[in-house]
C-alpha cells in the first residue's frame, strides 16, 4: 500500500508540470500583449517596455516558464495587474470560502445521494424508487444557476427565511450548498442505485442469504461496502464538476469565493490572477483524484496493489 | 509411419508474460506460461493438449496463431517459419490456420448475421470467389447441421451448440489445413457436445484436416485424439499416442490426472491417487522437476535436476515422459517417498 | 425403501414472471432424499437444477416465485414457514454451496469474518470463540495454516481453497442436509477429486444427507446413492444409482449415457441426442422430450406422461412404461453393447 501511495504521488509530478505548462501558455498565447494591457491602451511605449522588462517578458519562453515554476513552488503566484498586490493575498481568503462551499456541498450530495440510492435499489420499482429517480432526473437536468435563482426567489425573497446573499452564517450557507450539491446528490443517487442493484445480484449475496443472514444486514454489511467502490470514483469526479459549479453559485449568491474572483479577473484581464485560480483548481482536482484512487484501493482489496 | 508429413513443428517455444511492479513499474518478474516446449503435429491427425488450468495450453495455441508474440523458439508450419513472417504474410497464413474458441458467443460479432460473418472470413482470405460465396455459405451451413436459411440470423438467435457450429463453419469457410480447437466443446452439454465432436471427426475424415485440440475433459480427449500431450506448469511432462497415455501412463502426474477422473459406472472400482495442494504459481515455478512439490515419488534429485522427456525401451514409439524415475517406478524399484498423497479404492 | 426421508419434494413448481409471461423453470419436481444418503440431480444446463435447489431454501428472487408444491423437511413443509423461520433453517439445518467458488465469497471481508457470521447468527458465538471455531473448521476441510487464512481475503485463495472455505462455512453449524450445486464444475479434476472426497468424508463423519447437483455423470456414479434426472424443469427418472446406470429407462437418460465420451473405455462412436432443448416459450404440449426422442409416438406429442412408479422406488416419466403405450411393444430403449468396445 505504501509503495502504491508513493508511486501515485510520484506520478503526480508530471501531471502537475503539465498543468503549469498549460496555465503558463494560456497567458502567453492569448492575443494581445500583457504589458500593454497592464499599462492601459493609451500608455506610452516606454512604459510598456518597462513593464515588459519587469515581468521578464523579453526572455525566451523556456526561461520565463522556468522562472514561473520556481515562483509557484515558492508560493509566488505573481502580482495582480488590477490591484498591484501579490496574487496569493487575493486568492488565499477566497480559496477557503470556495473549498468550504464545495466540501459542504459534497457532504450533502454524498449523504442524500447514498440514502436515496440505497432506498431506490432495495425497493426497486416501488413508488419510493420511482419518485426518487424522477427527482434525481430533475436535479440533474436543472441548471445550477437557475436552481439557485429559484431557491433565492422562494426562500429568501418570497418567504424571507434565508438571507439572499453572502457567506458565513449557517442561514447564509444553506441555500448555496443546496444549489451546488443537488446535481451531485442526483448523480450519486443514480450511481448508488445501479451499483447496489448489481451487487445485490452477485453470488456472494446469495451465499449470505443461504447462511441465514437478515435482509437488513445483507444490505448494509454485505452489499453496501461493495457497492461503494464505483460510487467513490463518481464522488471524485463530482468534486471537479462541483468546482465548476461553484463559479456560478458564487455569482448567484454574491459569495466572495474563488469562482467569483476568477470571473471578475477574466472580465478585467487580470491574467496573473486567472492563472493562479486555474492552477489552484487544477491542483485541487488532481489531489482529490489521488485521494479517491487511494480510498478506492482501500475499499477494494482485490485490486493488486502493484498495478 | 515414416512418410507422414510434418505439418507443424514447434521447437523450444517459450512464452513469458512480464509482471510490472515496484515504484517505477519495471518488469520485476515473468509469468512463465510456456517454458521450452517442443512437439510436432503430422498432417491429418488430432493432437490434444491436456493439463490443469493455467498450465499453458491456450498460450501454446495462441502462440501458433501468433495471437501473442512468443518470447523464444520456432514454429514451423508447412515448411514456413511463422515467427519470421510480418503481419501481412501472417494474415495470409491464417487461411491455413484457424482457431475455434470456447465461448462461441464472445467470438462472434453480435451485430453481424451469420452470412456476414462467413462472408467476411472468406473476403479477408480471398479464399472463395465472390460469386460462389452464397453457394459456399449454404453448403457450410448444411455441413455443420444448420439450415441454409438460418444464415441470415444473428448469433443471439442461436443456442450455444448452434453458435459453436457457426464458429466451426467460420473456421472451415477458408479451407484451412490446421484448426486449433481451444476448449471448443467445453461449454456444451454432453448431448450437444457429442453432436459437435462427431462433426469435427467427420470433417477430418473428409478433408484430411489436422486438429490441435485443447481440452480439460479427458473423456472427450480420449475419444477424439490420436496423440496426447500432457502439460504441467508450462512444460510437457508426457507425450504419446492415446492408447499408451491412457493405458500405460508413465509420468506420476499423468497417472494422478487420469485416476482423478470420475468414471460413469458405479460398479467399477478404481484406484485413486489424491494429489495434495494446488498447482504452484508459474511465476516462480519449483526448481528441478516442476511437479516435485506434489509428486508422491519425489526425491532430492527431483528438486535439483530438470528431467528430460525420455523414451524407455518398454514404451511404444513416440511415447515419452519427463521423469527421472519412470523405469524404476514401473518396475516397482522406486516406491512413493511421501505420505502427501493417498491411494484409495473408490 | 423404508428408510427415513430427511427431505421429500413433491410437485415443486417455480416460475419466473417476465413481461406478463410465465417461464416455468421448475415444473413439477418430485424427489426424496433418504437420511444420511446422497441424492444426485443431473440434467443439462437450464433444466432447472439450481432453481430447484434454491427453491428448497426459498432463495428465489423476484421475478421468480415458488408457485406450488411441497418441500417437506423432516416432516414439516418449509413452504408454510415464515421468512424468520426460514432464516433459522438456512445455514443451520440446511446449508448450501455453490458452483462458482470465485464469486461466492464476499470480496471485501476476510475468510474468518465470513465463516464467523453463521456461527454468530445460529450459535451466538462471539468474535473470539467464532474465530477459534472458524480455524477448527478450516482445519477440518484441509486448509493448511488455517490461523493465517482466517485473516486473508478471498482473492488471496485459489479456486479449490475457496470451495473448501465455502464448505467450511456450510458445515459451521452441523447441518443435517447439505445442498451442493455443482461444487466442482469450475475446478480442475485433481482438485475436484479432493473436494468430492472431502464432502464424502465429512458426510460419513457427521451423518449428513447431501443433495449433489451436477451435470457430470461420472460425479454422480461416484458420489451418489440415488439419482433424479431432470429435463425441461421436470424429473424424468428417479432411481438408485446402480439401477440408473445399469438399466436406464427414460430415453433421455439413455441419450445422456450414449453421448458421453468416456475416459475409461474406447468407444467407436458417440450417439448424440439430436436437436436441442426447446426454448421456454416453445415448450411442447406433450412429453417435453418428444421432439428429440427417437421413440416418440403421436401420444407422446399430444400428452404429457406422469412420473410413475416402475420398480421398487424407481420412477420414470415416459409413455413406454405404461399400458397406454402405442408404439412398438418390444421397444428396446437401452442397448449398451451398441456403444462401447470394452477390452
Ligand atoms: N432469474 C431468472 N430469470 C428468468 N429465467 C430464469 C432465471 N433463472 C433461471 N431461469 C431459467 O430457469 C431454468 C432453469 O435454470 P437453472 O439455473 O436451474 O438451470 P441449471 O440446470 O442449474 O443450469 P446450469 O447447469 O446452467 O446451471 C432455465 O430455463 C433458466 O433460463
Ligand atoms: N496475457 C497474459 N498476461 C499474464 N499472464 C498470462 C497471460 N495469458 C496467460 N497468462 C498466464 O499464463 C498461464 C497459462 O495460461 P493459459 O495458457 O491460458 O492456461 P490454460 O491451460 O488454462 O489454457 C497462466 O498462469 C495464466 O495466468
Ligand atoms: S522427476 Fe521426480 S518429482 Fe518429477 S515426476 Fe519424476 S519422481 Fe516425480
Ligand atoms: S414419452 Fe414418448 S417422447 Fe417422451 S420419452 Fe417416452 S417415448 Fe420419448
Ligand atoms: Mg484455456
Ligand atoms: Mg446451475
Amino acid at each position: 500500500m505504501t509503495v502504491y501511495i508513493i508511486r501515485r504521488i510520484l506520478q503526480l509530478i508530471p501531471v502537475l508540470l503539465g498543468v503549469t505548462v498549460l496555465v503558463f501558455l494560456l497567458m502567453h498565447l492569448t492575443p494581445g500583449n500583457p504589458a500593454q494591457l497592464m499599462a492601459g491602451e493609451n500608455a506610452p511605449p516606454e512604459m510598456v517596455a518597462q513593464i515588459e522588462n519587469r515581468l521578464g517578458l523579453n526572455d525566451p519562453l523556456p526561461v520565463q516558464y522556468f522562472d514561473y515554476v520556481v515562483g509557484v513552488v515558492q508560493g509566488d503566484l505573481g502580482t495582480s495587474m488590477r490591484y498591484n498586490t501579490p496574487v496569493i493575498d487575493e486568492v488565499a481568503p477566497r480559496f477557503w470560502v470556495t473549498i468550504e462551499l464545495a466540501l459542504y456541498a459534497t457532504v450533502l450530495s454524498i449523504f442524500l445521494g447514498l440514502i436515496a440510492g440505497i432506498i431506490s435499489a432495495v425497493r426497486q420499482y416501488s413508488v419510493a424508487d420511482v419518485s426518487i429517480m424522477i427527482v434525481a432526473l430533475f436535479g440533474l437536468s436543472m441548471p445550477n444557476f437557475w436552481l439557485g435563482l429559484m431557491l433565492m426567489q422562494w426562500f429568501s425573497i418570497n418567504l424571507g427565511w434565508f438571507p439572499p446573499t453572502g457567506w458565513g452564517s449557517p442561514e447564509q450557507i444553506l441555500l448555496p450548498v443546496i444549489t451546488l450539491g443537488t446535481a451531485g446528490a442526483a448523480i450519486i443517487a443514480r450511481m448508488t442505485r445501479s451499483s447496489m442493484l448489481e451487487v445485490i445480484s452477485q453470488d456472494y449475496i446469495r451465499t449470505a442469504r443461504a447462511k441465514g443472514v437478515k435482509e437488513r444486514i445483507i444490505i448494509y454489511k454485505h452489499a453496501l461496502k461493495n457497492a461503494l467502490i464505483p460510487v467513490v470514483t463518481v464522488v471524485g469526479l463530482q468534486f471537479g464538476a462541483l468546482l465548476a459549479g461553484a463559479v456560478l453559485t458564487e455569482e448567484v449568491f454574491a459569495i466572495n469565493g474563488m469562482g467569483r474572483l476568477l470571473v471578475d479577473s477574466i472580465m478585467n484581464r487580470d491574467f496573473p490572477v486567472v492563472q493562479a485560480c486555474i492552477l489552484i483548481i487544477s491542483v485541487v482536482f488532481v489531489v482529490v483524484n489521488l485521494l479517491v484512487d487511494i480510498s478506492y484501493k482501500f475499499l477494494n482489496k482485490r485490486i493488486d496493489l502493484n498495478d | 509411419m515414416s512418410q507422414k508429413k510434418e505439418l507443424l513443428k514447434i521447437n523450444n517455444l517459450k512464452q513469458y508474460f512480464p509482471i510490472k511492479g515496484g515504484v517505477l513499474g519495471r518488469t520485476v518478474n515473468n509469468v512463465k506460461a510456456v517454458d521450452d516446449v517442443s512437439f510436432t503435429i503430422y498432417e491429418g491427425e488430432t493432437v490434444s493438449v491436456v493439463g490443469e488450468s493455467g498450465c499453458g495450453k491456450s498460450t501454446t495455441g495462441r502462440a501458433i496463431l501468433r495471437l501473442d508474440d512468443p518470447t523464444d523458439g520456432t514454429i514451423e508450419f508447412d515448411g514456413t517459419d511463422l515467427l519470421s513472417l510480418n503481419k501481412k504474410e501472417m494474415r495470409k497464413m491464417r487461411k491455413d490456420l484457424q482457431i475455434i474458441f470456447q465461448d462461441p458467443y464472445a467470438s462472434l460479432n453480435p451485430r453481424m448475421t451469420v452470412r456476414q460473418t462467413l462472408n467476411e472470413a472468406m473476403e479477408i482470405q480471398s479464399a472463395v470467389p465472390r460469386d460462389e460465396r452464397n453457394d459456399r455459405i449454404a453448403e457450410l451451413m448444411e455441413t455443420v447441421g444448420l439450415q441454409p436459411h438460418q444464415a441470415d440470423r444473428f448469433p443471439h438467435e442461436f443456442s450455444g451448440g448452434q453458435r459453436q457450429r457457426i464458429g466451426i463453419a467460420r473456421a472451415l469457410s477458408v479451407n484451412p489445413k490446421l484448426i486449433v480447437c481451444d476448449e471448443a466443446v467445453s461449454a456444451l452439454d454432453v448431448s450437444i457436445q457429442a453432436q459437435v465432436l462427431n462433426l469435427l471427426k467427420k470433417f477430418q475424415n473428409e478433408w484430411n484436416l489436422t486438429y490441435l485440440f485443447i481440452a480439460h475433459d479427458l473423456g472427450v480427449v480420449r475419444h477424439i485424439s490420436d496423440r496426447i500431450i500432457v502439460m504441467y506448469l508450462g512444460k510437457i511432462v508426457e507425450i504419446g499416442d492415446t492408447k499408451s497415455i491412457f493405458e500405460n501412463p508413465q509420468h506420476p502426474y499423468t497417472k494422478a490426472l487420469l485416476s482423478a477422473i470420475p468414471v460413469p459406472d458405479p460398479e467399477k472400482k478404481t484406484e485413486r491417487i489424491f494429489l495434495q495442494g494446488d498447482v504452484p504459481s508459474p511465476i516462480d515455478p519449483p526448481t528441478g522437476c516442476r511437479f516435485h512439490t506434489r509428486c508422491p515419488f519425489a526425491t532430492d534429485k527431483c528438486a535439483e535436476e530438470v528431467p528430460e522427456l525420455r523414451n524407455e525401451d518398454y514404451m511404444t514409439d513416440g511415447h515419452a515422459a519427463a521423469c527421472h524415475y519412470i523405469k524404476a517406478i514401473e518396475s516397482g524399484e522406486h516406491q512413493p517417498t511421501r505420505e502427501t498423497s493417498k491411494v484409495r479404492d473408490v | 425403501m423404508s428408510d427415513e426421508k430427511i427431505l421429500e419434494v413433491k410437485d415443486l413448481r417455480t416460475s419466473f414472471f417476465i413481461e406478463g409471461n410465465e417461464i416455468k423453470a421448475v415444473d413439477g419436481v418430485t424427489f426424496d432424499v433418504p437420511k444420511g444418503k446422497t441424492l444426485g440431480i443431473v440434467g443439462e444446463s437450464g433444466s432447472g437444477k439450481s432453481i430447484s435447489a434454491l427453491s428448497i431454501l426459498q432463495l428465489i428472487d423476484s421475478p421468480g416465485e415458488i408457485v406450488g408444491g411441497e418441500i417437506n423437511f423432516k416432516g414439516q413443509n418449509l413452504l408454510d414457514y415464515s421468512e424468520a423461520q426460514m432464516r433459522k433453517v438456512r445455514g443451520n439445518q440446511i446449508s448450501m454451496i455453490f458452483q462458482e467458488p470465485m464469486t461466492s465469497l464476499n470480496p471485501v471481508y476476510t475468510i474468518g469474518q465470513q465463516i464467523r457470521e453463521a456461527l454468530k447468527i445460529h450459535r451466538g458465538l462471539d468474535k473470539k470463540d467464532g474465530t477459534e471455531k472458524s480455524i477448527e473448521l478450516l482445519e477440518l476441510v484441509g486448509i493448511p495454516s488455517p490461523r493465517k487464512r482466517v485473516t486473508q481475503y478471498p482473492f488471496e485463495l485459489s479456486g479449490g481453497m475457496r470451495q473448501r472455505v465455502m464448505i467450511a462455512m456450510a458445515l459451521a453449524c452441523n447441518p443435517e442436509l447439505l445442498i451442493a450445486d455443482e461444487p466442482t464444475t469450475a475446478l480442475d479434476v485433481t482438485i475436484q477429486a479432493q473436494i468430492l472426497e472431502l464432502i464424502k468424508e465429512l458426510q460419513d463423519e457427521m451423518g449428513m444427507s447431501v443433495v449433489m447437483i451436477t451435470h457430470d455423470l461420472g460425479v454422480v456414479a461416484e458420489t451418489c446413492d440415488y439419482v433424479a434426472v431432470m429435463y425441461c424443469g421436470k424429473v424424468v427418472e428417479y432411481a438408485d444409482v446402480k439401477t440408473l446406470f445399469k438399466n436406464p429407462r427414460h430415453p433421455y437418460t439413455v441419450g445422456l449415457l450414449n453421448s458421453l465420451p468416456r475416459s475409461d473405455v474406447d468407444q467407436e462412436e458417440l450417439i448424440p441426442i439430436e436437436g436441442t432443448v426447446p426454448a421456454p416459450h416453445e415448450m411442447p404440449d406433450g412429453c417435453r422430450f418428444a421432439p428429440r426422442c427417437p421413440f416418440a409416438t403421436d401420444l407422446c406429442h399430444s400428452e404429457l406422461p406422469n412420473l410413475d412408479d416402475v420398480g421398487e422406488g424407481e420412477q420414470v416419466r415416459c409413455w413406454i412404461y405404461t399400458d397406454e403405450w402405442d408404439g412398438d411393444p418390444e421397444v428396446k430403449v437401452y442397448e449398451p453393447e451398441k456403444r462401447t468396445s470394452e477390452d
